[in-house]
C-alpha cells in the first residue's frame, strides 16, 4: 500500500508548468526528460466560458509496478512506503523499466545515460520536506497527500 | 559550502521574493519567499538556474568591429569598454551637448541609479519601456484620480467580483496576485474576463465577455450606462469626492447595453446579468484598469472609463477594493536614501513636458526620440544607452527603428542577455544575471510595506558586472563621482539605510524588513487629500485633457474591420516566457521552442488552414513574414489573429531562440508613429496582416 499521493487540485491549477521545471532543476536534469507534466483536453464552452481540466501526472508508483523486477540490475526499488525509485549507482540505462511500463514512465537522462524516473523528491520527503513539484507549485494547487486507511 | 540566502527573482520585471540555496557557487534550489509565497515559483523563477548556466549570452564587453548588427565583436576587457563609452560621451557632450545623450531602462524600483546617471551627466532625457507597456493606463490615472498606475493596489484577497479587461493574469503571474485572485475564487468570488480569445485567465472565469478586438471601450461604456441606470453606485462617495458625474451621465445615455453588446459582439442580457452581479457584490468590486494597454486607438480612454467604473462602485481605501499603497512615513519611519540628481533644466527630446504638456514627465516617451533623431529638433539625439531595455523587440518596426538610430554617434547595450538592439549597438556591457548580483536597496509599498534587497546568491559565472558597479565606473571616468557615494554596495546599503536606523542584518531573518506589523488603512470617509488632481478631487472632466484639445469622455468610434483575406494581429504572452528575454532559456525553450498563429476555425476554413498547418504571416505591405503553425481554435474572433511576443529573434549566437517563431513587431511596419495622443502609449494593436496557408506544408519530399 503506498503511502503517498500528489494530488492536484484542478480548480487551483493555472497549466503555467511550473512543476515541469520545479522539478527539472532540483533534480538537475538537461534539456530532454520530464519527471512531471500537466496537460490538458482541448476547451470546451461551459456556460458560455471555454474550460478544461488539467491533468497532472507523474510516476505512479504503483502497487505492483512492472518496472522492478524486470531491472536486470535491481537498480528498480519500490521501498515500503510505496515510493519506486532508482538506484542511479546501478542503474545501467537498459531501459528494460520504460518498455515494461505502461504509460512508459522511466526516462533516459541523456547526460548520465541512466534512467530517470520521479520519486517524489525521496530525499525531501525523508528531510521532512514536499516534493519540488508541490513545495514551489505556483498557485499551491498540488498538494503532497499522505495516505490514511479506513 | 552549502548557503541560503533571501533575495529577489529577475526572470521578469514583477520581481518575486525568493530564497535561492547554493552549493560550491553552484544554484541548486530557488523557491519563492516562505513568508511571503508559501514557496510559491513560476516555470521561469526556477529557470534561473538555466539563465546562469547559459553560454549563449555576452561573457565579457564587446566593441563592435564590422558594421552595425553584422555580429563581428572584439572581445575587450572592463576599463577598455568603460574607457570607449565615456570618451565616446565626452566627445558627444562637446560636439552637441549633453542633452543629445538618451538613457532608457524598463524601469522597476533600481532606475533612480540610471536617472541620476544621465541627469548628472546633463541630459534630461532619461525614459522607460512604459511606452509600450502601462502608459496609457498611467495617464489615465492621473488624469482621473491625480495618482498614476502604481497609486493603487488591488484588495483581490477580500473582494466579491474581479473584473479584468484583457488582463491574462495567470500567465502574467504576479504571484502573489495569483494566490490572492485564487483564494478569492475559492471563497466564492466571481472573476469576469474580457478579452479577444480564451486564456489561461479566462478558464478560471466565471463569466467570458469575447468581444471584437478594439471594442472593450464600448463594453466598459455599456457597463457604466447600466450600472447609472439602475442606480448602482456609490452617491455618497461621488458627492464628497468626485466632479463631473452629471456629465458623465448626459454623456453616457447614448451608449445603452444593447448598443454595446452589438458593437462587440455579445449578448445584451450578459452585460445586464453582469451588472445584476455587481450590484450584488458591490463595493467590494475591482475593475482592474488594465496592465499593458497600450494596444488600441482608444485604450487610454477604455482604460479610463475603467478606473470610472471603480469610482461608481465607491471602492477606493475599502476592503475588497482599491487600497492606496502606504510607504514609510505612513509607518512612522523614515524612508532610505536613493541615488538623485535633480533633471537638468533642459527642453526633453521628446517633447514632453513643453509639447506635450498633459504627459507625465518622467520617463516621457520612447518612441517620440525617433522623431528628434530625424529631424533634429529640437536637438541632435547623438547616443542612446539601453539599461536591459529593447527597443527593437518593444517597439514596433524595428527595421524602421535602425534606420533612425543610424543617425546616433554611440549605441550602448547593458543586459544580461544578448537583446535584438545590442545586437545592432558599438558596445555590450553585460550585466551580471539577478542571482549573481547585488542590487540597491527598495522600498516596496502597500498595506505593509516593507523594506526589500537583491543578494547576490553566487559569484558570476563569466566576466559580468552588476549596474551599480557599471555606473559607477562610468561615472567616475565621466567625472560624476560625487553623485555615486560608494565604491562597494555595502557602502552604498549602508548610506541607504542610515536614515531608517535598520541595517542589513535586519534582512537576514526574512529576506526583507517590514515597517509595520498591522496593515495601514486610511479612513475611507477622509479621502480628501488622497488625490492629486487640481481640484483634489477625483476629476471626470479633466482640465488638462481639456487644456491639450483633448476630450475627457470621448465619443466612441468603431475600429476599423480588417480588409478582405487580412487579420488585426493581437499580440499577449504565455506563462513560461517574459517576452523576449526568456525565449533563449535552455529549459524555457523547451517548454515553448517557438509561438504559433491562433486563428478562428472559421476563419481559417475559408483559407484552407487545418489545425497544425504552417502559415505565412505577412506584414501589410510585404515587407516582412514569418512562418509558423496554425492553432486553429473557436475560441479567437475571426477578426484577430493572436501570437506571444518575444519570439522570431534573429541574433545567431543564440540557437535556440534564432528565427523561432514569428515576431509581432517586426510585423507592425509603418506603427512606430501610431501612437495615442492623449495616453502617450504606442498602439500596439492596429496592425493587420495577411495569413496565408503556406507553401512550406510539405506534399512530398523528393530528395533522396
Amino acid at each position: 500500500m503506498n503511502k503517498y499521493m500528489i494530488y492536484l487540485n484542478k480548480k487551483r491549477c493555472i497549466g503555467c508548468h511550473g512543476c515541469e521545471v520545479h522539478c527539472k532543476t532540483n533534480k538537475n536534469l538537461p534539456v530532454g526528460p520530464y519527471l512531471c507534466e500537466i496537460s490538458h483536453d482541448p476547451l470546451v464552452s461551459v456556460k458560455g466560458v471555454p474550460k478544461t481540466e488539467f491533468v497532472f501526472r507523474s510516476c505512479y508508483h504503483c502497487d505492483d509496478p512492472f518496472c522492478v523486477p524486470i531491472c536486470p540490475t535491481s537498480a528498480m526499488i519500490k521501498r515500503p512506503d510505496g515510493i519506486v525509485y532508482i538506484d542511479q549507482e546501478k542503474c545501467v540505462g537498459c531501459m528494460a523499466c520504460a518498455g515494461a511500463c505502461p504509460w512508459t514512465i522511466p526516462q533516459l537522462n541523456p547526460e548520465t545515460r541512466k534512467a530517470v524516473k520521479c520519486d517524489y523528491c525521496m530525499d525531501r520527503v525523508d528531510a521532512g520536506m514536499k516534493p519540488a513539484c508541490v513545495t514551489k507549485c505556483t498557485t499551491h494547487a498540488l498538494k503532497f497527500v499522505t495516505l490514511v486507511e479506513v | 559550502m552549502k548557503k541560503s540566502v533571501y533575495s529577489i527573482c529577475g526572470m521578469c520585471t514583477v520581481r518575486c521574493p525568493i530564497r535561492v540555496e547554493t552549493e560550491d557557487n553552484k544554484v541548486t534550489w530557488i523557491e519563492g519567499n516562505q513568508h511571503l509565497l508559501g514557496g510559491a515559483l513560476c516555470a521561469k523563477g526556477s529557470a534561473g538556474t538555466a539563465l546562469v548556466a547559459d553560454t549563449e549570452r555576452p561573457q565579457q564587453p564587446l566593441i563592435r568591429e564590422g558594421g552595425r548588427g553584422a555580429g563581428r565583436w572584439q572581445k575587450v576587457s572592463w576599463p577598455t569598454a568603460y574607457d570607449y563609452i565615456a570618451e565616446k560621451m565626452k566627445k558627444i557632450k562637446k560636439e552637441h551637448g549633453p542633452e543629445s545623450v538618451v538613457l532608457s531602462s524598463r524601469g522597476g524600483p533600481w532606475q533612480s541609479m540610471y536617472k541620476t546617471f544621465i541627469h548628472a551627466y546633463g541630459s534630461p532625457n532619461y525614459t522607460d519601456h512604459d511606452n509600450t507597456c502601462g502608459r496609457n493606463t498611467h495617464h489615465a490615472s492621473l488624469s482621473l484620480n491625480g495618482v498614476g498606475r502604481t497609486g493603487f493596489i488591488y484588495d483581490i484577497k477580500n473582494a466579491k467580483h474581479l473584473i479584468l479587461f484583457g488582463r491574462n493574469m495567470f500567465a502574467s503571474l504576479r504571484i502573489a496576485e495569483n494566490l490572492q485572485t485564487m483564494d478569492m475564487l475559492e471563497k466564492g468570488g466571481r472573476l469576469t474576463y474580457v478579452d479577444v480569445r480564451q486564456s489561461m485567465t479566462g478558464l478560471k472565469a466565471t463569466r467570458f465577455f469575447q468581444v471584437r478586438p478594439g471594442t472593450d471601450y464600448a463594453l466598459a461604456l455599456g457597463m457604466i450606462h447600466e450600472i447609472i441606470r439602475k442606480e448602482a453606485f456609490d452617491g455618497e462617495f461621488i458627492d464628497k469626492y468626485v466632479t463631473g458625474f452629471d456629465e458623465l451621465c448626459y454623456f453616457i445615455e447614448q451608449y445603452t447595453p444593447a448598443w454595446a453588446a452589438k458593437e462587440c459582439g455579445i449578448k445584451e442580457k450578459a452585460i445586464k446579468a453582469f451588472v445584476e452581479e455587481v450590484i450584488e457584490d458591490r463595493p467590494k468590486v475591482i475593475f482592474h484598469p488594465g496592465w499593458n494597454l497600450s494596444r488600441y486607438k482608444d485604450s487610454f480612454y477604455a482604460s479610463r472609463a475603467l478606473h470610472i467604473l471603480n469610482v461608481l462602485m465607491g471602492n477606493i481605501e475599502r476592503k475588497g477594493g482599491l487600497l492606496i499603497p502606504k510607504g514609510p512615513g505612513d509607518c512612522g519611519v523614515k524612508g532610505i536614501r536613493n541615488l538623485d540628481c535633480p533633471k537638468p533644466d533642459i527642453k526633453r527630446a521628446d517633447g514632453v513636458g513643453w509639447k506635450y504638456k498633459h504627459f507625465d514627465k518622467g520617463p516621457g516617451l520612447a518612441h517620440l526620440f525617433f522623431d528628434a533623431m530625424r529631424t533634429e529638433d529640437p536637438y541632435p539625439v547623438k547616443a542612446w544607452i539601453a539599461m536591459r531595455h529593447d527597443p527593437f523587440c518593444a517597439m514596433p518596426d524595428p527595421q524602421r527603428q535602425k534606420l533612425l538610430f543610424d543617425q546616433c554617434d554611440l549605441l550602448v547595450s547593458i543586459d544580461t542577455h544578448y537583446s535584438e538592439f545590442g545586437w545592432y549597438c558599438d558596445v555590450i556591457l553585460p550585466e551580471s544575471t539577478y542571482l549573481e548580483r547585488d542590487n540597491p536597496i527598495c522600498v516596496q509599498k502597500g498595506l505593509k510595506p516593507r523594506l526589500a534587497v537583491r543578494r547576490k546568491a553566487v559569484e558570476p559565472e563569466f566576466d559580468t558586472k552588476p549596474a551599480w558597479e557599471i555606473f559607477k565606473q562610468l561615472a567616475t571616468r565621466l567625472d560624476l563621482d560625487e553623485y555615486f557615494p560608494y565604491n562597494t554596495i555595502e557602502d552604498l546599503w549602508k548610506w541607504q539605510l542610515e536614515p531608517t536606523g535598520y541595517t542589513m542584518e535586519d534582512f537576514e531573518e526574512k529576506g526583507f524588513v517590514s515597517l509595520t506589523d498591522e496593515p495601514v488603512m486610511y479612513d475611507a470617509a477622509n479621502l480628501e487629500n488622497q488625490f492629486g488632481t487640481p481640484s483634489g478631487k477625483i476629476e471626470i472632466l479633466s482640465k488638462k485633457l481639456d487644456d491639450a484639445g483633448l476630450p475627457s469622455l470621448k465619443e466612441y468610434a468603431s475600429p476599423i474591420k480588417p480588409a478582405k483575406g487580412m487579420f488585426r494581429l493581437v499580440f499577449g504572452r504565455s506563462a513560461v516566457h517574459s517576452h523576449g528575454h526568456t525565449i533563449n532559456n535552455p529549459l524555457l525553450s523547451e517548454l515553448m521552442p517557438e509561438n504559433s498563429l491562433w486563428i478562428n476555425t472559421r476563419a481559417a476554413k475559408k483559407l484552407g488552414i487545418n489545425k497544425g498547418d504552417l502559415v505565412d504571416v505577412t506584414a501589410e505591405d510585404g515587407s516582412y513574414g514569418g512562418t509558423v503553425h496554425a492553432n486553429v481554435t473557436d475560441f479567437i474572433h475571426p477578426e484577430a489573429v493572436y501570437t506571444v511576443h518575444g519570439f522570431g529573434r534573429q541574433i545567431p549566437l543564440q540557437n535556440r531562440a534564432y528565427h523561432a517563431g514569428l515576431s509581432d513587431q517586426k510585423l507592425m511596419v509603418g506603427k512606430l508613429d501610431d501612437w495615442d495622443q492623449a495616453g502617450g502609449a504606442i498602439n500596439l494593436c492596429e496592425s493587420f496582416v495577411v495569413v496565408r496557408r503556406s507553401v512550406r506544408n510539405p506534399k512530398r519530399r523528393v530528395e533522396l
